[in-house]
């Protein structure tokens, strides 16, 4: 057994939370850019040019890139051979929140489902937990902004309905949400599992670099395909109008009962947030 | 600002409050910078101020004239008026709008679709609702120069609050005239036939 300090674990997330919100990933700088070169609405490049401001004001200031910090969502993947010296990992992984959201100003943004009583330090978090071979810690951290999170859909297509009826799902998702996930947005598509799977590993499909396509061939034409499809709506930037709807589509998929074709699709906007560490 | 990537004229500076001859000059489209007094308030602020003119009690402002920015900022670090401050989803506000307009409220400011009751009532009252570029934050804090809570501190980050702004950017998404912003830039940009 390898021993990790429960205080580690704290100030590793404290640092997560901040960074990740006031560091805008090279990957997302990068589909920006790409994007700026193809744009031809006057309007859109303008929103992309705002959005690579914003990026350099947050890294230089230390402001948040967006106001919405989100909802602490975590992914992790735990070794067998690690034990937590002092508390358990969710206890550590809150008092992270509460200390980074706190310490880096960061918005507080839970509350209670029915009352709307905010719980004052973005506690709980959300977390994934994997276990995993082996004796080390990976925490990575995805915070959620509300916006793109309420035009996600999900849905128990019939098998019959197959690729075309996937790939309809997702555009349709993409063309009712319009303006407000704060377009150019990513799309995390979830395909197969159960209910709660495809909507697990629609959200993991964020993480992946933006416009890595997926190892599947099959699955990356369907990927590309989508993403001309979406683009083609002309919602653009911010919705203003324009042909960068979406920087990405990524696509993960999982083994389904024989009955089933559960699509899952979570809409990520441009602050696409994600920042790891491995203790 | 990048003003000669205008798709409709030039910028156009705009002080609050608002007159309805201003009003009446915005077209869906038209990019503005705004300065002068704004008030900022989202769900909860809207929910409890519906809740004043349901019991017919005063408002703790008087909104004629004025605008409204749906924001819910993050903290203000040590030396900044306030923290990040980018727009949020006005469609959740839809149903407390057009309360709010009769009583006088002439602007709004936010980022996503307004439902047809809204798009009415803004040609019916004579208001307008522009969008700043939601997750521009950081960017969006820089125009604003002062902020102060006057009313519902308890809500936090969702408390009413007034603000003063230098240039603050954004575009006209309804205009009094019945324009759209959302669906005339999409309509021109869409390809091969709208599957959604």
């Amino acid at each position: 057994m390898r021993e990790i300090e429960f205080e580690k674990i704290v100030q590793s997330v404290r640092d997560l939370c901040i960074s990740a919100n006031t560091r805008l990933g090279e990957d997302v700088l990068r589909a920006i850019s790409d994007a700026k070169r193809k744009e031809v609405s006057p309007a859109g490049l303008d929103v992309l040019e705002q959005i690579e401001r914003n990026a350099k004001i947050s890294s230089d200031t230390g402001l948040p890139l967006c106001q919405d910090t989100g909802f602490a969502v975590f992914f992790i993947d735990l070794g067998e051979d690690v034990s937590i010296a002092g508390g358990s990992l969710e206890d550590a992984v809150n008092r992270g929140v509460r200390s980074g959201y706190e310490g880096g100003y960061l918005r507080k943004s839970i509350c209670d489902p029915f009352t709307r009583e905010n719980t004052g330090d973005n506690t709980p978090a959300i977390l994934h937990v994997n276990l995993v071979k082996g004796d080390k810690l990976k925490i990575v951290i995805a915070p959620k902004g509300g916006g793109s999170e309420n035009m996600s859909r999900l849905a128990m297509l019939k098998p019959s309905e197959g690729r075309e009826g996937v790939k309809r799902f997702v555009i349709e998702t993409a063309s009712l949400a319009g303006p407000n996930p704060c377009p150019p947005i990513i799309l995390g598509v979830g395909v197969g599992g159960t209910f709660e799977k495809a909507a697990l590993i629609a959200k993991r499909a964020l993480l992946r670099p933006v416009g890595r396509p997926n190892k599947d061939l099959e699955l990356a034409k369907l990927e590309k395909e989508i993403l001309g499809e979406v683009n083609n709506l002309g919602i653009g930037p911010q919705g203003f109008g324009g042909i960068t709807t979406a920087l990405a589509v990524h696509i993960e998929t999982h083994p389904c009962h024989i009955a089933s074709l559960p699509v899952a699709v979570n809409i990520q906007c441009h602050s696409a947030r994600h920042k790891e560490v491995e203790l | 600002m990048s003003e000669k990537m205008l798709d409709n004229g030039d910028v156009l500076e705009i002080t609050t409050p608002l007159t309805d001859e201003t009003v009446e000059n915005l077209k869906a489209g038209q990019r503005v910078l705004i300065s002068g007094t704004i008030y900022g308030g989202r769900d909860s602020a809207h929910k409890r101020m519906i809740a004043a003119l349901d019991a017919k009690e005063p408002l703790p402002v008087d909104l004629k004239g004025q605008v409204i920015y749906y924001v819910g900022p993050a903290p203000a670090p040590p030396g900044r008026p306030i923290g990040s401050a980018g727009p949020t989803t006005s469609g959740r506000m839809d149903a407390y709008t057009p309360r709010l307009l009769e009583i006088g409220l002439k602007g709004m400011l936010g980022k996503g679709s307004r439902s047809k009751e809204v798009k009415d009532a803004i040609r019916r009252y004579k208001a307008v609702y522009l969008a700043l570029v939601g997750g521009a934050a950081a960017l969006i804090s820089q125009s604003i120069l002062e902020s102060e809570v006057v009313a519902y501190e308890e809500l936090g980050p969702e408390a009413l609050r007034r603000m003063k702004v230098k240039n603050l950017p954004a575009v006209v998404i309804n205009d009094v005239h019945g324009g759209d912003l959302y669906e005339q830039g999409r309509a021109k940009y869409a390809k091969g036939g709208d599957r959604g």
